[in-house]
């Protein structure tokens, strides 16, 4: 938000009003729900007060913590490849004509993609006998490659898939704070006689700052709650390799309906997140 | 002596200025190869998708070409004639517009309270709401289940397209905060003074002035909840099943048929670029949440 004069005013809470009704509904009821799961025993229609108990359970549990190693492991990964990749593709994108547009509508297509499809494609993609990918790895190139068995093969797969799926998003918000660069600054690094290098350090990047924090924040976000993608791709296999956190959570709460792990589990999980996006966000308030 | 030294300096700006040129054709054929590079191994994924729903499943499992070459459309057939593949596509049409209709309505006034008015708690108010977006669907699975069966809306697009309000309207607001603010307040005090009331100064003139951002909004709205699917599968069974949960169960039902399944996703492609298509010229700000 802006934080020039604005005139105060305390009736705008009635127009913020619906969304609060909104909000209250989705949001904030079904969490009440949840923490009233988490500190009970429910057992059909026993209900035992069991106060910490499932989040003890849950803190110690050896799979859930390599779950949460796993998925630390896969978003730090995710923000190494993709946040540089996004610059680049960002800077590479032609700027004006039809070629942007054209550019610009074939950059977003894989982030309207349903995920479960994104999946599909990439199962289908990535398999050695009908697959162009996993064709051209295993056949052409002549790599031993299974997606379906081999653990670092399923781990790389989800990976490039992630990257498929979510650099293009790097790249427009990249894309977009270029866009607001006026045209004066770069005349006046030419004139200089900056080099390319020197033209991104020290115009373009201060420029992306924000753009660039709202990239790391939504990639930090979806790759720590990512779900369908590699569920449908690997189901979290072979064996545990990529069984990220979100995907232990789904067992355990639809899975094995077990309501108190799952509600504790939750609570932990959703307080990881706003944890480091609070910190996040401060930093970015303090930039922008 | 200074004559010398500005031939130098004339001397050195040339060399320098030429072989700038030099390497900036290479850095910009570079690119011209990267970016190519890059979009190709983009759409390779989904062309292989497509062709593949354009084949017979023999010759899917059969010797494998990079080109068919024999190209059917009996997989779309089976899908736009099968009752129970397409109501899929129209259930997923069916929550999504009334989850962008839905989030936009309660999103409008908040992002104006937001852009022009300080009042008590806004930017804690502002805070918890984007924390909304931050709250993994896995974590409100359980309980929005159970709420919603016990109101009665289980297996209606109303049910999903509310539960979808809850990462939508955070954003919703938050994309439209940024547009409006870009929007000189001098204009909602000139209209005031002309003595418009404040619905008609709202949809005769601030509307218009902010389209570009209702548009943007508007389209991640309609992104998010078409492609998000845990809410969307667990929040339906029979009458209201989305084209996304359709496609899953099929998987694991049928196993095999490779010809509907990607027929089926390559039809999911669709809505998405024909509505990227609409809001291109604004898709880059819009990324941006409308803040650069």
């Amino acid at each position: 938000m802006t934080t020039t004069l604005k005139p105060r005013n305390n009736r705008a809470w009635l127009f913020v009003l619906p969304v609060i009704c909104s909000v209250a509904f989705t949001a904030v009821l079904p969490l009440l729900m949840v923490i009233n799961f988490s500190v009970q025993d429910i057992f059909g229609s026993n209900r035992v007060f069991v106060g910490a108990e499932w989040f003890i359970d849950v803190i110690e549990d050896p799979d859930i913590r390599s779950s949460f190693w796993r998925s630390i492991a896969f978003s730090v990964q995710v923000l190494l490849i993709q946040i540089p990749l996004g610059i680049l593709l960002g800077l590479g994108m032609p700027k004006k004509g039809v070629l942007a547009s054209v550019a610009l509508v074939v950059m977003a297509l894989p982030l309207l993609i349903p995920h479960n499809v994104v999946g599909t494609i990439w199962q289908i993609f990535g398999r050695g006998d009908i697959g162009l990918g996993g064709h051209v790895i295993t056949r052409t190139l002549g790599f031993d490659y299974n997606y379906a068995q081999e653990p670092a093969d399923a781990w790389l797969t989800v990976l490039v898939m992630d990257t498929w799926h979510w650099a293009p998003l790097v790249a427009l918000l990249v894309y977009a704070g270029l866009q607001s660069i006026p045209d004066p600054y770069y005349r006046a690094a030419s004139i200089d006689g900056a080099k390319r290098l020197a033209v991104f350090r020290h115009i373009e990047l201060p420029r992306l700052q924000g753009v660039l924090t709202i990239a790391l924040l939504l990639r930090f976000m979806d790759s720590f709650m990512v779900y369908t993608e590699p569920f449908v791709l690997t189901g979290g296999g072979p064996g545990t390799t990529t069984n990220f956190l979100s995907i232990s959570l789904q067992k355990i709460a639809v899975g094995q309906f077990d309501l108190g792990r799952g509600g504790a589990f939750s609570l932990l999980y959703f307080f990881f997140i706003q944890m480091f996006c609070f910190l996040f966000f401060q930093l970015m308030r303090r930039r922008l | 002596m200074s004559g010398l030294s500005v031939v130098s300096a004339g001397r050195h700006f040339a060399r320098s200025g030429s072989s700038r040129s030099f390497t900036s054709t290479l850095v910009g054929a570079g690119r011209r190869v990267g970016m190519t590079g890059y979009f190709i191994l983009l759409l390779l994924p989904i062309y292989w998708m497509v062709m593949m729903s354009l084949q017979t499943n023999s010759d899917i499992l059969g010797e494998f070409r990079w080109i068919p070459e024999s190209l059917t459309l009996d997989n779309y057939r089976t899908i736009l004639t099968d009752d129970s593949w397409y109501s899929g596509y129209i259930n997923s049409i069916k929550y999504t517009t009334i989850n962008v209709v839905l989030s936009l309505a309660v999103s409008l006034p908040a992002a104006y309270a937001f852009s022009r008015f300080s009042f008590v708690g806004d930017n804690h108010l502002f805070f918890w709401l984007l924390t909304n977006r931050m709250a993994p669907p896995a974590v409100f699975l359980l309980p929005v289940f159970q709420l919603y069966q016990n109101i009665g809306l289980f297996d209606t697009p109303w049910a999903v397209a509310l539960a979808h309000m809850l990462f939508n309207v955070p954003l919703a607001v938050w994309i439209l905060e940024g547009f409006m603010s870009g929007v000189p307040r001098s204009i909602d005090e000139t209209a005031a003074i002309d003595g418009y009331s404040f619905g008609r100064f709202f949809v005769r003139i601030f509307l218009p002035l902010i389209k570009s951002g209702v548009g943007v909004a508007a389209f991640f709205c309609f992104m998010f909840s078409w492609v998000e699917l845990l809410f969307a599968r667990t929040l339906t069974s029979v009458h209201a099943k989305p084209i996304a949960a359709t496609m899953t169960r099929t998987v694991s039902a049928s196993g095999l048929d490779w010809g509907v399944l990607t027929a089926a996703g390559s039809l999911t492609l669709i809505p998405g670029a024909l509505v990227i298509w609409f809001v291109r010229k604004y898709i880059a700000r819009g990324f941006a949440l409308g803040r650069v």
